[in-house]
């Protein structure tokens, strides 16, 4: 156990993975960088922000293949390799870039096994970058997950820590369904303790960040760290807060947020997403159907605005949620009653 | 090099079949009977018979939503096609798939593909699968002049080249992408975008199997020896239109005509096994009898197949939940 970052969590992962098993492959973008430049230095970059660095050194250019800036070509081959005995794990640097792509994530790796009556196994893995808060503006700045959540076939992963993002990776590479994993791009720097040896955390089981009494709080990946900020300054409040981070957005772990809404009657939903058909919706739609009794006040949502994501610092920083915008949800409905049923 | 007895032999009944299911499929259709779209490939059997003729089962291709050819000259069972083209569950995806989805990796045949321009990157995924496994296998990438212009097959061009893949690319080029000419559609020709990307260019004859089949051995030989990917331009023409239904009111009175006439695969086939006394058609014409009666056994079966039922609904999205 040491500190690692972020970063270093999720390339410990990778090289885990391939020293474990020959089937591993990763393909992007510069995920090594270098091939065909003039200084003739290779593994030039690992990676536009040096996820991948040194992957190529350990494991050769035939297990660490950089691409052409051709994202279809390339995210459709991690699938058909994915189908044909390969285990890829493709980096599509910015999640944003998944419209020059999409169809093949889409419309071939998500359906091949239910399209061909469960004859087919794809095992892939797409990491890319998510995420406001880094002055990157509308074109590499979205939060892409619910669009992913929302194709069946996929299993997505939005890691809240390095901890959480080591083990998701690995179990990720381990899974024989095709996984969208999301890394919030502000969070590579971002340390805690991690286990030196492999270790995984199985999908569709949220983790319960802090237990309390009187509301709960579903955060989704960078937003689960906003939501603890949020919970400590409301303590010294006497407001007790749940905050629940669900890890998966598919599969959902409905379960564990049904049982923590039931035990407080409060619902506080995090998401930094577009709001319309987002995570937030969707959880709330969960709850309103299923436990529509315990709730004590609305449902609030802490979400961006519907716009495309500003470039400039103060309107980033208007866009985003922060802790101080989960803290005054939580108080807004702590004073609220239901209203009496008729 | 001589074609062995038994692949010409194969290979007849290969190109039989896919004329006869697809005949069948064109009255079947006709009757309402059958669920969806159907695209139907008479016309160009010798194209997918010629270059499957020299795979195995361990050589991976990818089709297109006009797939019906490319499974049958893989090796796909012809009972569990036709099922699955009826919707039942003794299709070869339980009913999942139809026609435009029809897949069975056991044999390498990476499914049809209801996305024009699907299967080229995939294909370069196939490609870097054997490459990377040692395995000497060879991807084959189907697709027509109308995928021809779409990004994801030039950047897999680009991208099998970059990476010297053992993959062939053949441009099945019937003339039309739907309704409209290649020679509007197509910018340039197939030619000057092979050199582009750097690899080898051949062409051939698709209504002549022998000409398909040399050609398409000279590509795969090239691609499976290491020296990195081909485009085959078979030159061809469909019969019927670009799905069931389809008036063909773009192509002149006498071009479907004269294509069967002309350049039926089927017909200049036998004139040439007897001209050159590869075989004897008292064989060929056996091997007719015994299709048409696999086919009618097929539809037959289909018919009688039981559908999927409710818990198939949820089944197979994932490996593991």
């Amino acid at each position: 156990m040491s500190k690692k970052s972020f970063r270093q969590a999720i390339n410990e992962a990778l090289r885990q993975e391939m020293r474990r098993d020959p089937t591993v492959v990763l393909m992007g973008e510069d995920v090594a960088g270098g091939q065909g430049g003039s200084s003739g230095v290779k593994d030039a970059w690992g990676g536009v922000l040096g996820v991948t660095k040194g992957l190529q050194t350990e494991f050769g250019e035939s297990r660490v293949l950089d691409t052409p800036i051709s994202e279809a070509s390339y995210i459709g081959a991690a699938a058909g390799a994915a189908a044909t005995g390969l285990r890829p794990v493709a980096e599509l640097m910015f999640v944003d870039f998944v419209g020059c792509c999409l169809d093949q994530i889409m419309n071939q790796a998500a359906k091949f096994r239910y399209m061909f009556g469960g004859k087919a196994r794809t095992p892939l893995v797409i990491r890319a970058m998510y995420g406001a808060g880094f002055n990157a503006a509308a074109q590499h700045s979205q939060a892409l997950y619910p669009l992913f959540t929302h194709i069946p076939g996929l299993k997505v992963v939005v890691p809240s820590s390095p901890y959480e993002a080591k083990g998701l990776l690995i179990e990720a590479i381990r899974d024989d369904d095709p996984v969208i994993f999301l890394e919030n791009k502000v969070m590579y720097d971002d340390e805690e303790e991690v286990p030196d040896e492999a270790y995984t955390i199985p999908f569709g089981e949220a983790n319960l960040t802090r237990e309390g009494n009187d509301v709960t709080i579903v955060a989704i990946g960078r937003m689960v760290g906003m939501a603890n900020e949020a919970a400590d300054r409301l303590a010294k409040q006497g407001i007790s807060c749940t905050v629940l981070d669900p890890r998966t957005t598919s599969p959902l772990d409905e379960q564990t947020i049904l049982e923590c809404v039931e035990d407080t009657g409060r619902l506080v939903i995090v998401d930094e997403s577009s709001p319309r058909c987002n995570m937030a919706c969707d959880i709330s739609a969960l709850v309103a159907e299923q436990a529509f009794g315990a709730l004590k006040a609305p449902i609030r949502r802490v979400v961006p605005p519907h716009t495309p994501v500003p470039f400039s610092t103060p309107l980033e920083k208007l866009y985003m949620p922060s802790a101080e915008k989960i803290e005054a949800a939580v108080k807004s409905i702590m004073m609220q009653k239901t209203p009496e049923v008729a | 090099m001589q074609i062995s007895t038994e692949t010409l032999l194969q290979s007849y009944r290969a190109m039989r079949t896919i004329r006869v299911f697809e005949e069948r499929l064109h009255r079947e259709f006709a009757t309402g009977e059958i669920p969806g779209f159907v695209h139907l490939y008479c016309g160009e059997e010798a194209s997918a018979v010629g270059v499957c003729a020299n795979l195995t089962d361990q050589d991976t291709i990818a089709s297109t939503h006009r797939g019906h050819g490319h499974c049958i000259a893989k090796g796909v069972d012809v009972g569990g096609m036709m099922a699955e083209i009826y919707g039942r569950k003794s299709g070869v995806c339980r009913g999942k798939g139809g026609s435009m989805h029809i897949a069975d990796l056991s044999k390498g045949m990476l499914g049809a593909n209801g996305i024009v321009g699907g299967g080229p990157p995939l294909i370069c995924g196939a490609a870097l699968s054997h490459k990377v496994l040692k395995d000497n296998g060879v991807a084959v990438a189907f697709f027509g002049d109308g995928a021809s212009n779409e990004g994801t097959t030039l950047e897999s061009l680009n991208l099998a080249s970059v990476w010297q893949l053992p993959a062939v690319f053949v441009v099945e080029d019937n003339g039309y992408g739907e309704a409209t000419g290649a020679s509007y559609a197509c910018a340039g020709n197939q030619k000057d975008r092979a050199a582009g990307f750097g690899m080898p260019y051949m062409e051939c004859d698709g209504s002549d199997f022998f000409a398909v089949h040399d050609t398409a051995r000279d590509a795969i030989d090239h691609a499976r020896s290491g020296k990195g990917p081909v485009m085959l331009h078979v030159h061809l023409q469909r019969w019927y239109g670009h799905f069931e239904g389809d008036a063909m009111s773009y192509r002149a009175a006498n071009e479907v005509a004269d294509a069967k006439k002309n350049h039926d695969c089927l017909e200049s086939f036998r004139t040439r096994v007897e001209q050159e006394k590869l075989l004897d058609l008292n064989a060929l014409d056996e091997i007719d009898a015994s299709v048409a009666d696999e086919v009618e056994s097929a539809v037959q079966a289909a018919k009688q197949a039981p559908w999927p039922e409710e818990a198939d609904l949820m089944a197979d999205v994932y490996v593991k939940i």
